[in-house]
């Protein structure tokens, strides 16, 4: 690459965090530290029946257990500094809990976030018909409604609003899919999570709407674990949308999520993300830690789990949003854009566990490196003995920007059925001296050269989001590549 | 309109020298034709005119429309009104022709000082240029080049040509590997688009090309060097006899 196209690489890749921002809203938060007595103070905060709050010990103890015999997590592309986790707070709640008819009502600080962050909320609602539920600092302090969900008898509330309203399908569902026991940070959320969002779609009903739920991560040093179930009945579709900008802050977060989805006979559900945690610095200070598990089990026949995520945030991403396809003739895909720069490290990939007949899987993943960044793919596709007649596609390609970062591709493969037909392709490619001077050649700036190679890279991803989050979606990775110049 | 003096270039890399002490005038409205052998440094010359990295001037000058051109970036001097038929046209992949082309045009539309084209105005645009050189018009939803066959993306550079509207138009070897069909749908294209404030430089190895872009100028290039200059016969008798009879003389003039 010239000099001239390596040093703008470079520049794009140093750029600053443009969604570096506090929301000045007073809180409410547990004592510092990580022990029993956190786990019980976050339980009765939020007002839990007896069964959760033993579920929540007993994820706390085997996290327990698991920390001291140090099964810490350790993963070959990842530099994990060590994490105190009795440095933080494990709850935070806004101080007075407003219930809200319309966002008019909400705090002026709050709607101002959204400004900045350049995702005018009530335009959203109301041109899209988006029901957004706002999950700030992990109680939900706004759920707008939307008739539209009760006419259909659709759930859609924050988590612990569930737990309140409909303990039932909450008992019956929590833990189903990971259970606590599922691994080291799965258990840390499974004892202190503090809120999220629930989502139930009763037998044959399409949702109307897109679902949508914005996360941030607000007050400084509070680890942030939110727990998201959703449930797809029999003949049900939901599309859910999942975005996160965060603010910039000195300390490093730990964010470890926890996403369940079930869907039953017949059932579709998509979910898209899009993650933009704070990444940190240019040297990497500061950044979130995003330790996600998000899996899904198609549980009944005929039913899909789509997962689309555009990955740009944090300073060290793990995550695998996975399918078990149990049903059969079941159906798993994973698009992902994963976009790395500075200093960040992205170990992002899926699993997909074919169980039943007939079932398939589509991956496709496109890394795009930039800076120091590490970009890596990791995928295992399983096709257990009796999964007759199991198909899966894979494709992963990784773009490099500039020659100082990294892509690295790991396709795990466990085939255990003779009748699986498995296809992987992978590609590696720089962004070409050649075609940023062809599109110069026709008047385009180098930057916007770039933004249109990295765009055309990730179209049939970005294609796979719903249309206005997919317009999101473009306009972030213009703003991440963007940096310094243009 | 453009001018070059005394131009040596050399690659960057390894120092060779390519260029050595070039010169050419052309006027507005002109056609030129560069003819030479492969390896004549035909193709570093449109190269260097447009901008492309990896060459070092090492000696000469060249004003285009009164500027310095080599003090200009790539995108501006396309933006000035310079534009180059690629000899290979570069494949981008997931770029849709019609936003690759709302792009191009909105960035030299910007800096001509003109109003930005409506959508409808430029899908109507894009229309009518393509049909220019016979393209379908399907082909604004297909990628930059991918998956076009060889005259598909020669014709493509034709009417990224008429789409942006340069005052000195380089096409470097548009005519090879087109058959004759091809080729004259490129040659009625090219003479709809010249006028008189619009220059050509039509670079071939072939005389065919000429016979139906008739120039007004033919240079022949040999070693770095234009080694002679004519009027639209030049290019016949070059087919005739073949370069080496220039080469013997190109060898004394060095
Ligand atoms: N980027 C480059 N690196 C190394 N050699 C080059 C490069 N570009 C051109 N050359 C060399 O310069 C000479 C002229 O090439 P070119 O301008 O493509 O000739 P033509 O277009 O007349 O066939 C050739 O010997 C070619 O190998
Ligand atoms: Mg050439």
């Amino acid at each position: 690459m010239s000099d001239n196209s390596t040093e703008l690489l470079h520049k794009v890749a140093d750029s600053e965090y443009k969604y570096g921002f506090y929301t000045d809203i007073e809180s409410d938060k547990a004592k510092i530290g990580l022990n029993e007595e956190t786990v019980r103070f976050i339980s009765a905060k939020k007002n839990e029946p007896e069964w959760l709050l033993e579920w929540r010990l007993k994820a706390y103890n085997h996290f327990v257990s698991l920390m001291e015999s140090e099964k810490t997590p350790e993963w070959a592309h990842l530099t994990i500094p060590k994490i105190d986790l009795q440095g933080i707070s494990y709850y935070s709640a806004p101080k007075q809990r407003p219930e809200y008819e319309s966002l008019n009502e909400v705090d002026p600080e709050l709607l101002n976030t959204f400004k900045r962050l350049g995702i005018p909320v009530q335009e959203q609602e109301r041109l899209v018909g988006i029901v957004v539920d706002v999950v700030m600092d992990s109680v939900s302090v706004t759920t707008t409604f939307n008739a539209e969900l009760d006419k259909n008898g659709i759930i859609f509330c924050s988590f612990g609003e569930a737990v309140q309203k409909h303990p039932d399908l909450v008992k019956k569902y929590l833990g189903r899919v990971v259970p606590y026991t599922d691994n080291y940070y799965a258990a840390l959320n499974s004892a202190v999570f503090s809120d999220g969002s629930f989502c139930y779609i009763p037998k044959g009903v399409r949702c109307p709407v897109e679902l949508s739920t914005y996360f941030r991560i607000n007050e400084s040093g509070t680890g942030q674990f939110e727990r998201t179930l959703i449930i797809a009945d029999e003949g049900s579709y939901v599309s859910y949308l999942e975005g996160c900008t965060a603010p910039q802050r000195d300390e490093n977060q730990l964010h470890a999520a926890v996403v369940e989805i079930l869907a039953m006979d017949d059932a579709e559900v998509k979910y898209s993300t899009i993650q933009n945690w704070y990444p940190g610095n240019a040297e990497g200070v500061g950044g979130i830690f995003n330790f996600v598990t998000k899996r899904g089990i198609c549980e009944g026949d005929r039913s899909k789990i789509s997962w689309t995520q555009l990955e740009t945030g944090s300073s060290i991403t793990w995550k695998y949003p996975s399918c078990i396809l149990k049903g059969d003739h079941s159906v798993g895909e994973f698009y992902s854009v994963a976009f790395t720069k500075g200093r960040q490290q992205a170990d992002t990939g899926t699993k997909m566990i074919h169980l039943g007949k007939n079932t398939s899987s589509t991956i496709i993943s496109k890394g795009i490196s930039a800076g120091n960044s590490q970009n890596a793919y990791r995928g295992l596709v399983r096709v257990n003995r009796n999964a007759e007649n199991a198909r899966n596609f894979s494709q992963c390609d990784s773009m490099l920007l500039g020659d100082r970062c990294g892509a690295h591709t790991y396709p795990y493969l466990e085939i255990s059925n003779p009748s699986a037909k498995v296809e992987h392709e992978a590609t590696t490619s720089k962004v070409g001296e050649d075609q940023i001077f062809y599109c110069k050649q026709r008047g385009i700036s180098e930057i916007d050269a770039i933004k249109l190679i990295v765009n055309g890279f990730c179209k049939e991803i970005l294609a796979q989001l719903p249309m206005e989050f997919a317009v999101e979606a473009r306009n972030l990775l213009a703003i991440e590549l963007e940096g310094s110049v243009g | 309109m453009l001018e070059i003096n005394n131009l040596h270039v050399s690659i960057e890399e390894d120092g060779t020298e390519i260029l050595k002490g070039l010169n050419l005038k052309i006027g507005a409205g002109e056609v030129h034709a560069i003819m030479g052998p492969n390896g004549s440094g035909k193709s570093t010359l449109a190269s260097v005119l447009a901008g492309k990295d990896g060459y070092e001037i090492t000696e000469g000058s060249v004003s285009f429309d009164g500027m310095d051109l080599l003090e200009l970036d790539a995108d501006v001097r396309a933006r000035e009104g310079l534009f180059l038929a690629f000899q290979y046209p570069i494949e981008l992949p997931g770029v849709s022709m019609s936003n690759f082309l709302k792009q191009a045009v909105s960035s030299v539309r910007e800096h001509r000082g003109l109003d930005p084209l409506s959508a409808g105005d430029l899908l109507k645009m894009m229309k009518e240029k393509a049909a220019l050189v016979h393209l379908d018009p399907s082909l604004k939803t297909r990628a930059v080049n991918e998956g076009f066959s060889g005259g598909e993306k020669k014709r493509n550079e034709i009417y990224q040509l008429a789409m942006l509207d340069p005052k000195l138009a380089i096409l470097d070897e548009t005519d090879s590997g087109l058959d004759i069909d091809a080729l004259r749908i490129v040659a009625d294209g090219v003479n709809t688009l010249r006028s008189p404030d619009r220059s050509f430089l039509v670079i071939t190895h072939y005389q065919r090309l000429l016979d139906y872009i008739v120039p007004d100028f033919v240079h022949v290039l040999v070693g770095g060097k234009i080694v002679m200059t004519g009027g639209k016969e030049l290019a016949l008798e070059l087919e005739e006899k073949g370069y080496d009879w220039i080469k013997g003389d190109a060898s004394l003039a060095v």
